[in-house]
């Protein structure tokens, strides 16, 4: 048997004064390995009045991003034998408020989401009977944006989202935002592109690439950010 | 769309393309002045005169200081509005670093400008 020392993050507002880390122990097989989520489950056992989001437990719906061994993540698909270190830390996503020990409020990254008008503009007067088409290559420009799952590990490992929450949109936004901007079947480019034109909305981002670092589905909001500065730009000049 | 009334550009283009632009100029600059300076043989105030006396030197220069007036404002402004939640704290210091910058641009024009060569 290996004896495990996990801390994590608590505060209950209701009766915390200041949020602190508490340690745990867990007892696990030599060799055993299991998801952060799994153990967070085992630690739950033990204490009841710890809280987290968890739903789906296999990478898809995005409710268990966590801040673990310091690098964001979801704990459902994040291995205990990929964390760093003898020790393991589990902390909330950085930057939003937190709700309850796990428990972030996500409301100021909806909020950007929404900004961006996360959904097909098309002004045709005559929409086709059926559907719009698009060709195959059309259709692989989506590839690398539509899987994004909302997880807001990127946005909130970005320094840019940390210090500007309310004004620049963050990684996650922004590769939504370039899904729309790049799809063929949407007639806003313009409009969209007007919204973003600002210092903020897409300019904070300076590239640290941190987004990158910590997407659980391995997408690349830096590069998108990228294309949508080289659209305005591209306008501009 | 966030509005913003202290930065330098019209927009976020703008001043992206600002910032990239003036960094040019201060390269192209930093990399003549040093090439000038390992290069020279001596360096006394003829050759300091000749150089600066040259009008394709005094614009370079008046062109470079420019590029450090724009280049810090937008630069500390989107350092402040990253660190400096105060709004007040970050007008005053905005306010001081563009006074500065404006300083030294009007400096470096009045001690530039005059230089004629020996």
């Amino acid at each position: 048997m290996k004896k495990l020392s996990i801390s994590v993050y608590r505060y209950n507002p209701d009766v915390d004064n200041a949020p602190y880390m508490k340690d745990y122990a867990l007892e696990i097989d030599e060799g055993q390995d299991m998801m952060v989520l799994d153990l967070l489950l085992k630690l739950k056992e033990q204490d009841p009045t710890l809280a987290f989001r968890r739903s789906c437990r296999e990478g898809v719906c995005g409710s268990d991003g966590l801040n673990m061994n310091g690098k964001n993540g979801l704990a459902c698909i994040t291995p205990m034998s990929a964390l760093k270190g003898n020790k393991v830390v589990i902390r909330p996503l950085p930057g939003l408020p937190v709700i309850r020990d796990l428990i972030v409020d996500m409301t100021q990254f909806y909020k950007q989401y929404e900004k961006i008008k996360p959904y097909l503009i098309n002004d045709d007067k005559t929409p086709p009977a059926r559907e719009r088409l698009q060709s195959p290559e059309e259709r692989a420009k989506l590839d690398g944006l539509y899987e994004c799952i909302l997880c807001a590990c990127c946005s909130t490992s970005c320094p840019s989202f940390w210090w500007n929450p309310d004004k620049f949109v963050g990684p996650a936004g922004l590769l939504h935002a370039y899904r729309f901007l790049i799809d063929s079947r949407d007639t806003a480019t313009e409009q969209r592109l007007d919204e973003l034109d600002d210092a903020f909305s897409v300019f904070r981002c300076h590239g640290i690439m941190n987004c990158v670092n910590v997407c659980p589905k391995g997408l690349n909001p830096t590069k998108a950010i990228g294309h949508i500065k080289s659209m305005l730009l591209s306008r501009a000049v | 769309m966030v509005k913003v009334a202290s930065t330098f550009g019209r927009s976020g283009t703008h001043d992206f393309v600002l910032l990239r632009a003036s960094a040019i100029v201060m390269a192209l600059y930093t990399i003549f002045m040093v090439s000038f300076l390992v290069s020279a043989d001596t360096l006394n105030y003829a050759v300091w005169t000749n150089l600066f006396g040259h009008l394709g030197m005094k614009i370079f220069t008046m062109l470079a200081l420019t590029s450090v007036l724009i280049h810090g404002w937008i630069g500390i402004w989107q350092v402040i509005t990253d660190y400096v939640k105060n709004s007040g704290l970050r007008a005053f210091i905005q306010f001081v670093v563009s006074v500065a910058l404006i300083v030294y641009w009007l400096a470096g024009l009045l001690v530039v400008w005059p230089v004629e060569g020996v």
